[in-house]
């Protein structure tokens, strides 16, 4: 009702504007205390369990279950935790650290430039059964991944993949969304008459898309490899499925094995919370760093 | 697969260009360029499906003790569907998901539109940081986070329970009434920071012509969150929904890792923890693979339900 009102005077060149906009409209002194006092708070709530994990990895066992969860212990444990950590069983956890790396790095890294293809072939080419091959892809998007996750090990089971790297890799280089989100921006920015320009001067389809496409396409392509390294880092079911080794867990199923001998060995409670402290640090520290871009792709992919 | 079911439509491509200048390198470049991500997801997507579907409505009989003398498989027919369906356990975990995400879903849609308009608004200081902060936990992966949480919900480790005895409460975090919302708490506390940088996008993509125009009106701060910021977010609001409840029907990590510290959550509590139960502990594949359909099939239902409801009330 109010959007169709408003929509007529969002022309393209109302979009070009200058850098730190004045949002509001009627703002006083005593908003900004109440505005940013509910944010705190609202801060406390998304930090203090990580907060609580950092303080209980500083703890000895025995300190951990009598003293203050949310204030430190006299006696400061944490190096000696975090070095049993990284010492049990032969060093697994950094095991299951480099192989959750290789997952989502090599995973990432390939579904994007897969995706990047893709998008590109579907933006900037018209052939016969373009569409049917978009919207399967598009259909693809809704699939739930734990609805796969299932047929995909029997399926791999058949074939003797399952068990290896190559049952959680293989699926992690597909990515639709990042597909989908590619033929957007490439429909948007790259121009088809430098394509055109490129093949006068005899540059082959490849070539053409390896230089000007993939170069045009790069801030959409950080989005994409983001969405998809964070998705396999967090990719619990399909490991879950598809692994009984635990030389190849990643990390969040290797956690998950010390947490259930929780019970028996008490011990565990220092290695858990020490590795839960150790795993998140990278990507909690990657996600403050890269939002900026994350939100730069986002706004791209969602406007145009 | 995918790549010998092509290759006789590029060649006709080829032959009869549509356009004078299309050669028969340019016929063939989009299908070049798409096959990688054909061929895997033709094998991680379409053929996992298809065989889902497929080993849904079959029947595998092991003949003799062990399954020595062989198996037999038979079209079953809706035979495994009905024994999902009679499975009250199933069913009830579907139940659940559904209250789960008729609560938790727009607690956190509300929640993460006003904390992306709070943080949009010139009232906030320091948005970088706060943005930050707020988008850390989907950093956090989900088994990950409900290990932290099932700390926090343990009594006798958790400083939570002595705050609580502070004021006079002795809550019960675990407990067969409150776990479910328990789970619900580590869902929110993962995926608002989230859904809100997706909203923040779309607020920033709002031309500033119109809060210029709204404050030559006038307008005041609510009235500018709802005429012009709430009616051009839609789009994002629309967008998380639907993943919200497609992510809704999916839990299992929470639940599962949930399970070794709470007693209440049983090894169906979420459809798709049955699934995996029915699969790995009961090894009954293709009940499993029914129930697999099913979830699929209702997360499609209720995503096209909401926006098809929320179209309607639009136009």
């Amino acid at each position: 009702m109010t959007a169709t009102a408003t929509k007529p005077t969002v022309t393209p060149a109302a979009r070009t504007r200058s850098a730190g906009p004045d949002r509001s409209a009627g703002r006083r002194r005593s908003s900004t205390i109440i505005v940013t006092a509910l944010l705190v708070v609202v801060a406390l709530y998304f930090l203090i369990p990580v907060y609580w994990v950092f303080v209980a990895s500083t703890k000895s066992t025995s300190d951990l279950f009598s003293t203050n969860g949310f204030w430190f212990a006299p006696t400061f444990s944490l190096w000696e935790n975090l070095g049993r950590v990284v010492s049990y069983d032969h060093g697994i956890f950094g095991r299951w650290f480099l192989n959750s790396a290789i997952y989502a790095g090599v995973g990432a890294l390939l579904a994007t430039y897969f995706a990047a293809a893709g998008g590109y072939a579907l933006a900037k080419y018209e052939f016969k059964g373009r569409n049917l091959v978009f919207g399967t892809i598009l259909g693809g998007v809704l699939v739930p991944g734990t609805a796969t996750a299932l047929p995909l090990f029997l399926l791999f089971s058949q074939m003797g993949l399952a068990n290896t790297y190559w049952s959680v890799l293989l699926p992690s280089l597909v990515s639709p969304f990042g597909l989908f989100l590619c033929r957007i921006y490439a429909q948007a920015t790259v121009d088809t008459s430098l394509i055109e320009a490129a093949r006068i001067d005899g540059a082959g389809e490849l070539r053409i898309f390896h230089t000007i496409g993939l170069k045009v396409l790069t801030p959409a392509l950080v989005t994409v490899f983001l969405f998809q390294l964070v998705g396999i880092w967090n990719n619990y079911f399909l490991p879950l499925v598809m692994l009984s080794d635990s030389e190849l867990y990643p990390i969040t199923l290797g956690l998950n094995n010390w947490l259930s001998q929780v019970d028996r060995l008490p011990e565990f409670y220092e290695l858990t919370t020490g590795g839960v402290l150790l795993s998140i640090i990278p990507l909690s520290i990657a996600m403050i760093v890269l939002q900026r871009f994350w939100r730069g792709g986002l706004t791209e992919g969602a406007v145009k | 697969m995918t790549t010998t079911r092509v290759a006789p439509g590029a060649e006709r491509q080829a032959q009869t260009p549509r356009r004078g200048k299309r050669t028969g390198a340019a016929g063939r470049a989009p299908w070049l360029l798409l096959a990688p991500f054909l061929a895997l997801f033709a094998l991680t997507f379409l053929l996992p499906i298809v065989v889902a579907i497929l080993s849904s409505f079959t029947k595998v009989t092991r003949n003799g003790l062990f399954g020595e003398a062989g198996v037999t498989s038979e079209f079953a027919g809706f035979g495994n569907y009905a024994q999902a369906m009679a499975d009250g356990s199933f069913v009830a975990s579907i139940g659940r998901m559904l209250l789960f995400g008729i609560v938790q879903v727009p607690v956190m849609i509300v929640l993460c539109t006003v904390l992306a308009l709070m943080l949009e608004s010139a009232s906030a200081k320091w948005p970088g940081f706060f943005r930050a902060a707020y988008f850390m936990p989907y950093g956090v992966p989900g088994v990950i986070a409900t290990i932290l949480w099932s700390f926090l919900y343990v009594p006798g480790l958790s400083p939570l329970f002595d705050a609580a005895k502070l004021v006079g409460l002795t809550p019960d975090f675990l407990g067969a009434n409150s776990v479910l919302w328990s789970i619900a708490n580590i869902v929110t506390w993962s995926y608002t920071g989230y859904n809100m940088l997706i909203i923040v996008a779309q607020l920033k993509a709002i031309p500033v012509e119109l809060y210029e125009a709204a404050k030559v009106d006038g307008a005041s701060t609510w009235r500018v969150a709802r005429s012009i910021q709430l009616p051009l977010i839609r789009p994002a609001l629309m967008l998380t929904t639907v993943f919200s409840i497609i992510g809704t029907l999916q839990l299992f990590a929470e639940a599962q890792v949930l399970k070794t510290v709470a007693p209440a959550i049983d090894s169906q509590y979420t459809p798709n923890l049955s699934a995996y139960t029915t699969a790995f502990a009961y090894n009954d594949y293709n009940v499993a693979a029914a129930q697999s359909v099913i979830i699929a099939v209702a997360a499609f239902a209720l995503s096209f339900a909401f926006l098809a409801l929320t179209n309607r009330k639009s136009s």
